[in-house]
């Protein structure tokens, strides 16, 4: 296998590619403008390409070397965010609304939103300081008594319909700022390895729907491909801003600025130890910085692949970022190119014998 | 009957938490390879051995213990070189503290937490630390990602033997002696010796898929009514009072036909037996019985004190009357009444 250094890296159509998966709407069960954007740029560059039952795309791109033996791995990346449903419409614009996904109700109040496919444009009102009561101000504001007000626009939205955050994205120097992070920079990390795949694997890439209420289309997506191991590309949250009161903090999960986060466990999957050792050797031996996320907590769409059929060795990457499942998520661009960069040379080193050894 | 105490020893002392199976899965494969027809590992690390071919009344049956146990995995080590973890399956704070812990690669550790602010309170995980015995990050011994299990002796009381992780190395035990004891079956049996039980089952289910059965047994602990102090309803599980036969637990129904015929055999062989009502609690079984189309499935259970502490406790009797009873059930054909 040649050695060489590992080139792919973030330049401006890349940037220009997350910003539109970021803007574009995609709450769980109804990706859709995800969904158009991801089958536009992959068509010309996969064998095969399909839009499945539940709506997962499923792309095959199969490699040049090695005959019959080569290997066939599973890229997963889910196209869904977490958001909003309407569920009541109470006249006059005035919509209630159920989350999407986990969302912190604490969250809310005061946010904009974009609702439907039109993304018209909403709030989630707040009552004005001034006219809120003594005590009101200390407890979170129950998600029954909130609403979405799209104002004179509401007659176009129907119930039934998604919102999302209306954060627009911005790249501010050195990190990323948008709405739904999580996953549109998994999303765009799969399209750009589909772009430029080994010559070595198969690669089956599964741009799943429905990650966030529950892994479903990563379940079916790999009963389909049946692969022979899966890589997932998430992204994950960093708690890495110190305490308050100066006490260490031990609970960050992953940090800003310290390379993709490599999962050895989490409440869904215990990572395979070869692929963890295939991911953190490529690491060691390209100069790509990286971390392990902290164990336990939290879950991606492993937790449901490595279950499927008789078992699928599977592995989690994700690029660190804070504030997640909220309005404004922060990212390191570093952290993401260097992501693509790891797994890219990752894939480039998987052989026929990596699953010789037992588990 | 071959020795079992050395037997069960040498299993629960092993030491291989969920996901990181691979040193138990050696020693049981060692014990098994003379006494089957082949061997395979699977992709999540499952050892599947089958024994016998399906003959014209035969079925094909699945066997299933779990050789996982229950474990801690670091999460941080801070600047003084003390350890924070999370819990790999069903562990509780409470036995935690005071606790000591082997990691895989060979380091001690002792959990505590200090000042114990109100020690009429249980502490959260975060409260807990493990102490390496060493003074700095740098100087420390593990780091984030590895995975210890608890360190406690096996004890042999005569009639009753406690050790960590009998929960479910002795449910390995009753499928490698009954497998060494088996002298013919009209079926095509899979003994699968399955891994990440602990942590939901994973194991059972991907090779129950993987082998398709008409038949699915797990053999697992349950627990016991029989300790002081209990007050409401007691489970009607006690030791010594022989192998329990599962009806229900927290995540299956046991299909009726599978306990009739396992009391049957029980019954027919002069063998004691119990059974047994869980409230909560799922075993391997459950996942077997899920699998495409479903399969008819039942559990051997070995009742157990103190399951998921550091002591767990059965009785050496009901073990043997175990291994009889599944001897029985596999080399006889099955026949399941409606």
């Amino acid at each position: 296998m040649p050695k060489t250094k590992e080139t792919l890296c973030i330049r401006a159509n890349q940037l220009k590619l997350l910003e539109r998966l970021c803007n574009a709407s995609g709450v769980s069960g109804d990706e859709g403008q995800v969904r158009a954007i991801v089958l536009e740029q992959v068509r010309p560059a996969v064998d095969e390409v399909k839009v499945d039952a539940l709506g997962n795309v499923l792309a095959t791109k199969r490699g040049t070397s090695g005959g019959d033996r080569r290997p066939r791995v599973m890229l997963a990346a889910h196209m869904d965010e977490v958001g909003f449903m309407l569920t009541n419409d109470e006249g006059d614009g005035i919509y209630r609304f159920e989350t999407v996904g986990g969302v912190d109700v604490r969250q809310l109040a005061g946010k904009a939103v974009h609702v439907g496919k039109e993304h018209y444009v909403g709030v989630i009102g707040a009552k004005p300081i001034h006219l809120t009561e003594k005590g009101e101000t200390e407890s979170t504001i129950p998600l029954d008594t909130l609403r979405i007000d799209l104002g004179l626009e509401g007659k176009k939205a129907k119930i039934g319909d998604r919102a999302t955050f209306a954060t627009p994205f911005a790249r501010i120097g050195p990190s990323l700022r948008a709405k739904a992070l999580d996953n549109r920079l998994g999303v765009a990390t799969l399209i750009e390895l589909v772009k430029n795949a080994p010559p070595n694997i198969d690669i089956l890439a599964a741009f799943t729907v429905q990650e966030e209420n529950g892994l479903r289309g990563a379940r079916v997506a790999a009963f389909a491909f049946d692969p022979d191991l899966a890589i997932v590309l998430d992204a994950t949250p960093a708690y890495d801003l110190p305490n308050w009161d100066d006490a260490q903090n031990t609970q960050y999960n992953t940090r800003l600025g310290e390379g993709p986060a490599i999962y050895i466990a989490d409440s869904g999957t215990l990572s395979d130890p070869r692929l963890i050792r295939l991911v953190t050797e490529t690491a060691e031996a390209q100069g790509i910085p990286f971390q392990i996320r902290q164990p336990g907590g939290g879950g991606t769409d492993a937790g449901a692949i490595h279950r499927q059929r008789a078992g699928i060795p599977s592995v989690s990457v994700s690029v660190p970022h804070r504030y997640s499942h909220t309005a404004v998520s922060i990212a390191r661009l570093a952290d993401w190119e260097n992501t693509l960069k790891l797994v890219h040379a990752a894939l480039g080193r998987i052989t026929p014998s990596i699953l010789a050894s037992d588990r | 009957m071959t020795p079992m105490k050395p037997l069960i020893q040498k299993l629960v002392e092993t030491p291989s938490p969920s996901g990181y199976e691979s040193k138990i899965r050696e020693v049981v494969r060692a014990e098994i390879t003379p006494h089957v027809d082949d061997i395979r590992v699977d992709a999540l690390g499952n050892l599947i051995a089958r024994k016998g071919k399906k003959s014209a009344q035969g079925l094909k049956i699945m066997l299933a213990a779990h050789i996982d146990e229950i474990g801690l995995i670091v999460t941080h080590v801070d600047d003084n070189g003390f350890a924070s973890f999370s819990p790999i399956g069903g562990v509780r704070p409470l036995n935690c503290v005071g606790g000591r812990v082997r990691f895989l690669n060979g380091q001690a550790g002792v959990i505590f937490t200090e000042p114990l602010d109100d020690p009429s309170k249980t502490p959260a995980f975060e409260q807990l630390y493990i102490d390496l015995g060493c003074s700095s990050r740098k100087d420390c011994p593990v780091g984030v990602g590895d995975v210890a299990v608890f360190e406690r002796p096996f004890t042999d009381m005569g009639n009753r033997l406690v050790s960590k992780a009998m929960d479910d190395r002795i449910g390995a035990a009753v499928l490698i002696e009954a497998l060494r004891q088996l002298k013919s079956t009209p079926h095509e049996l899979y003994f699968v010796f399955s891994v990440q039980e602990e942590v939901g089952v994973r194991g059972a289910t991907t090779a129950a898929f993987g082998i398709d059965p008409d038949l699915g047994l797990a053999s697992d602990v349950t627990l016991t009514g029989d300790t002081p102090r209990r007050t409401g309803r007691r489970m009607e599980v006690s030791l010594g009072k022989g192998p329990a036969i599962k009806v229900r637990d927290g995540g299956m129904l046991a299909d009726p036909r599978v306990v009739g015929w396992m009391v049957k055999a029980a019954e027919k062989a002069g063998l004691p037996y119990q059974l047994e009502i869980l409230e909560g609690g799922s075993t391997d079984a459950r996942a077997i019985q899920l699998t495409r189309a479903g399969v008819p499935a039942g559990c051997l259970s070995i009742p157990c004190r103190y399951v998921h502490s550091p002591s767990e406790m059965v009785d050496f009797r009901d073990v043997e009357n175990a291994v009889r009873l599944l001897v029985e059930l596999i080399s006889k054909p099955v026949k399941l009444d409606e």
